[in-house]
């Protein structure tokens, strides 16, 4: 999930759960361009190779010109497209950022080839729970540290939602200049709301078992007046 | 066990809804600019509206990468046609065109709900309407996408076209002013956004006559 700012573009990424290696890049520099990928990392470590041969050609012009990010978004458009026409689609949801004539660009394409360019774009679950959240707090003007400051809100809000999130994420910084991909890092999280602790106790079905004397008795089963309710004190949210 | 289908399709739905009406000398060719994906919408900016030529404007709705893919097909299209004929081809021209190039995919369709707008050889505004596979008419207003259902029944007590099988053939124009019937699209919109969840945020107005080619805007719901 990504925002772009006046003049340059971030992003940030959240690391799927390892299951063969210790963590998991989803996102690559691409010639001056960054492109991150959610779903299959096979297909997006083939789509790196055809990406690399389009630089590659693009330098051997040498020419003075490079492809902007407009153009590399249209090439991806195109393979993801054709591909899925053959019905043999690259399992990805594609997102490229750059900066090319001082022009910030941003863009997503889907496995089949859906695609378009906007101010915040995001990838599956992120669609759901951060775009909302960018709709409200995007602007123009947004500095770069307001922007990492924002993300970091949108990836947080993943983090405690999205169960297939971990916290391990990475910011990609792009300008006229080129990327810098931060290294990963960790976000500052509080689970000690009332409400995660003990959440099953007393739940529909459940079997909570205690001794008194030689019997076994089962707790009263909650009625409606009877869970405790806590005031949550959004004062102590980590809004860090 | 019970046989096991496809869960992966090649086709979404992106939504959107487009209007085409065409007067006595102008053409007005409208969609709205939202994208959408299930219950989620992807970006409120999107462009259904394609320039194919001088005279012809098409709107399309449906699947948005078989829609671009189509524009882009036609665009081509026209070029060669350029270079071979040395002119711009005519809205009837780019009509039949059209219809062909979404049959050719006849048993893999583009999903695509198209209305072509555009200004006849005689300069009179004209309107076609096409189905996913080609099949295609020349009308006097028509709407497509996934507010059509709600917009075509307000345009046919608005506007009613006269039957092609009348004799003599009666023109499927109408009366309207240029300006009423940019009016009556705003109308239309502003209605269907009220009840269809895919069309909104932002409505795109083009239109064609004698003196050439402008765009208008006007904000719709949001929710």
């Amino acid at each position: 999930m990504s925002v772009s700012l006046s003049d340059a573009s971030i992003y940030r990424f959240l690391w799927v759960y390892p299951a063969l290696q210790e963590s998991v890049e989803r996102m690559k520099p691409v010639g001056k361009h960054s492109l991150g990928a959610s779903g299959e990392i096979s297909d997006f470590q083939e789509i790196l190779r055809y990406l690399d041969e389009l630089i590659l050609y693009d330098n051997m012009w040498d020419d003075g010109n490079s492809l902007g990010p407009k153009e590399v978004h249209n090439y991806l458009t195109r393979v993801m497209y054709n591909r899925r026409n053959k019905f043999n689609p690259l399992w990805n949801s594609l997102v490229l950022g750059g900066v090319k004539n001082g022009q910030k660009y941003l863009g997503m394409v889907s496995m089949i080839g859906v695609h378009f360019e906007d101010n915040h774009v995001a990838t599956g679950f992120g669609n759901h729970l951060a775009r909302p959240i960018l709709r409200d707090e995007w602007h123009e003007n947004l500095s770069f540290e307001d922007g990492v400051k924002l993300l970091e809100k949108c990836m947080r809000v993943l983090l405690y939602r999205d169960r297939s999130a971990v916290n391990k994420l990475q910011i990609a910084k792009i300008t006229e200049e080129g990327v810098t991909i931060s290294q990963p890092y960790a976000l500052k999280t509080f689970w000690n709301f009332a409400a995660f602790q003990n959440p099953t106790v007393g739940a529909e079905g459940s079997w909570k078992v205690t001794i008194t004397g030689d019997s076994l008795s089962l707790p009263p089963s909650p009625t409606m007046g009877d869970s405790s309710s806590t005031v949550i004190d959004y004062g102590n949210r980590l809004d860090i | 066990m019970t046989k096991q289908q496809a869960n992966w399709s090649p086709y979404d739905n992106n939504g959107g809804t487009c209007v085409a009406i065409a007067g006595a000398n102008y053409c007005v060719i409208a969609a709205d600019t939202r994208m959408s994906t299930g219950y989620s919408i992807l970006t409120r900016d999107y462009s259904k509206i394609c320039k194919l030529a001088d005279k012809s404007v098409m709107a399309s709705s449906g699947f948005q990468a078989d829609v671009r893919a189509l524009q882009k097909v036609l665009a081509a299209r026209h070029l060669i046609y350029q270079h071979q004929h040395n002119k711009q081809m005519s809205c009837p021209a780019m009509a039949q065109l059209l219809s062909n190039t979404l049959y050719y995919k006849r048993f893999f369709p583009y999903y695509a709900f198209n209305v072509l707008g555009g200004l006849d050889n005689e300069g009179k505004g004209c309107v076609f309407t096409y189905d996913a596979v080609g099949s295609y008419e020349r009308v006097g207003y028509s709407s497509q996408g996934s507010g059509f259902t709600l917009i075509m029944p307000f345009l046919d007590n608005q506007l009613k076209s006269p039957s092609p099988l009348l004799l003599p053939a009666k023109d499927a124009v109408t009366p309207l002013s240029e300006p009423e019937a940019i009016d009556l699209v705003k109308t239309c919109f502003a209605s269907a956004t009220e009840r269809d969840i895919y069309t909104g945020d932002k409505l795109e107005i083009v239109v064609l006559n004698a003196d050439g080619i402008r765009s208008e805007y006007m904000e719709l719901r949001k929710d």
